[in-house]
């Protein structure tokens, strides 16, 4: 029993680090830009199936196939955010409104991006299978492309955080979050750095889709869930903060890694949503998010 | 108000000369008009977005399957509203003192968290899931959702000339300020977000004996939380009359795309939805309004000269 828990509390930190990468992206779109990204998902979908079709024709592995996948979605998302939220932000009178609009736009482009991929891939799930090997550590058994996909995770996960403490860019970015007019009278070029956000974060949901393409077949109904979970941790580890995102996906991971091994998978979205009820109740501001 | 009685005549008596296939399309705009209607009451004028309008219809269903053979029919509608009504005051209390984004985070999966905690429950307490419905007439179907939908634009209408009403439209103006003219906006918002969803979950009620089986993924559908806010959108949220609009024009051509253009519908619904919001941010409704204005200043202007030549 003791060996089965921890089999499955270490299985869920590895999943964790995905749901990590997820919100650190969905924190950063709203963050930054304004733009609470309920479509985050679909581009892990997107990405996921693209994973699919590239290994599928060119035999390549799921690991070159994010080398594409990532900036493709870097791009797509900076188009959207030119194309879209740009132009809405100028239109809108007030921030509070261009937020409710932003996410009524992000809730079309959903079905839109949704509908895309049922009718490119159809609705069954797509092997993917990489580095399918099972791994023995202590009585415990993991698979390789399970601890590959963690460790890919973290190391982006890391890249992206001193991206955004230490260089100039990342300077930009954060001064842009805190405040975009200030941030423009101070030379920054306001509306480059907001699509280079929102494509950072559709880049994050790139990397994401592969990665879990690698454990599980990827499927044209994985966006929704990927969405809550992704929302659910970026509450949970507070709002902009690269760190919070990280261990609260963690959390999220072991959590559902229990309840779908010791109770009933059916439950994992009901017991998001307990955790998501006490945390609004008693601390809204998330984990490590300013209050 | 001469229009208005006839077209509610117009709809009381259709039954007696329409055919079965346009009663059930009737009942399915109407059903539409509900659901839009009550939406908008609460997110147009606050700007708070609920993500989860077939959460609460989807309880009123589960009301319709749980109670069928216990209560009479009319009685079942009015619980299916008033649990509506606890579950949103519930999910209200939780959300709706903090700010739109957690409101909107928490509906969105709303729909979800309801269907597989019944999957479970039903496997758990009935040991199957599904429900059979005893199928009612058409007829009576469409003269209680009919009622229920003069009923709910009419509770719209008066809510929205209320005090609440006010106090909810400077909520979306400006929240902060809004507080400082004293209004309490967490109750209100608490409660206008409860009465909304109860007029959903009493459509809920009335729908479920078309459906005559239903399970939890068929009642908790993500359709009827995106067809609402579109036709909402759509028609104009900010108005009484916009919802209305958009909720005829897509339930009719819901009709005639969905079988058509499986798949295809829904990605040219999406694209309406967001082209809507960019550029007709008030809707048909807004963009009515704003040609007539256009259409008086140019007579005005045409007068202006008029005069000006009879001048000289």
């Amino acid at each position: 029993m003791i060996e089965r828990i921890s089999q499955l509390i270490i299985t869920g930190i590895l999943a964790g680090g995905i749901y990590g990468l997820l919100a650190m992206g969905l924190s950063l779109q709203y963050g930054v830009c304004r733009v609470l990204n309920i479509t985050h998902g679909e581009f892990v979908m997107l990405a996921g199936v693209l994973t699919y079709t590239l290994c599928a024709s060119l035999g390549i592995n799921p690991l070159v196939a994010a080398a594409i996948t990532g900036p493709l979605m870097f791009v797509l998302g900076f188009l959207l955010h030119i194309t879209l939220f740009r132009g809405l932000k100028a239109r809108t009178p007030s921030p509070a409104v261009f937020e409710g609009s932003a996410l009524l736009v992000a809730f079309g482009l959903m079905y839109v991006i949704l509908y895309l991929g049922k009718i490119g891939w159809g609705g069954l799930p797509m092997p993917v299978y990489y580095l399918n090997k099972t791994v023995h550590f202590a009585g415990m058994t993991f698979f390789l492309n399970q601890i590959v996909a963690f460790a890919i995770a973290v190391a982006i996960g890391v890249g992206i955080y001193v991206f955004l403490s230490r260089s100039r860019l990342g300077r930009a970015i954060r001064a842009t979050a805190e405040d975009p007019a200030t941030a423009g009278l101070m030379g920054v070029n306001v509306n480059l750095i907001l699509a280079f956000s929102f494509g950072l974060g559709a880049f994050l949901a790139g990397i994401a889709g592969p990665l879990s393409a690698m454990i599980s077949p990827p499927k044209t109904s994985m966006g929704f869930s990927n969405t809550v979970i992704a929302l659910i941790v970026v509450v949970l580890g507070g709002l902009g903060s690269v760190p919070g995102s990280f261990i609260a996906g963690i959390i999220v991971g072991i959590v559902s890694f229990l309840v779908i091994g010791l109770w009933e998978p059916v439950l994992t979205v009901p017991v998001y949503y307990a955790i998501l009820m006490i945390l609004l109740l008693v601390r809204p501001a998330g984990l490590l998010g300013k209050k | 108000m001469g229009f208005l009685v006839l077209l509610l005549v117009f709809l009381a008596t259709f039954p007696l000369y329409g055919g079965v296939y346009h009663v059930r399309v009737l009942i399915a705009v109407l059903t539409f008009v509900i659901l839009a209607a009550s939406w908008a009451m609460f997110s147009g004028s606050t700007g708070y977005m609920s993500l989860a309008p077939a959460a609460f219809f989807g309880l009123g269903i589960y009301t319709m399957c749980v109670l069928e053979k216990e209560l009479p029919f009319l009685i079942i509608i009015v619980i299916g509203g008033l649990v509506a009504f606890a579950f949103a005051l519930l999910v209200g209390l939780v959300t709706l003192r903090l700010k739109g984004m957690y409101f909107a985070i928490f509906t969105f999966g709303l729909v979800v968290f309801m269907s597989e905690l019944i999957n479970y429950l039903e496997v758990a307490l009935r040991g199957t899931h599904g429900w059979h419905i005893t199928p009612l007439g058409n007829t009576t179907i469409f003269y209680t959702m009919l009622i229920l939908a003069v009923v709910t634009v009419l509770a719209i209408y008066f809510i929205r000339r209320s005090r609440l009403g006010l106090a909810m439209n400077s909520i979306g103006g400006n929240e902060d300020a809004a507080e400082h003219m004293g209004i309490n906006t967490t109750r209100v918002k608490v409660l206008t977000f409860a009465i909304s969803s109860m007029f959903m979950g009493a459509a809920g009620v009335i729908t479920a004996p078309i459906w005559i089986y239903v399970n939890a993924n068929i009642a908790f559908s993500t359709y009827y939380s995106f067809m609402p806010i579109l036709m909402a959108v759509f028609g104009g949220m900010g108005y009484l009359y916009g919802p209305i609009i958009g909720a005829v024009v897509f339930a009719y051509l819901e009709r005639i795309v969905r079988n058509e253009f499986p798949d295809y519908f829904m990605i040219g619904f999406g694209i309406i939805l967001v082209v809507v919001i960019l550029f007709l941010p008030n809707g048909l409704v807004g963009l009515i309004q704003k040609l007539q204005k256009v259409g008086l200043i140019s007579k005005l202007l045409n007068r202006g000269k008029e005069e000006q030549h009879a001048n000289t």
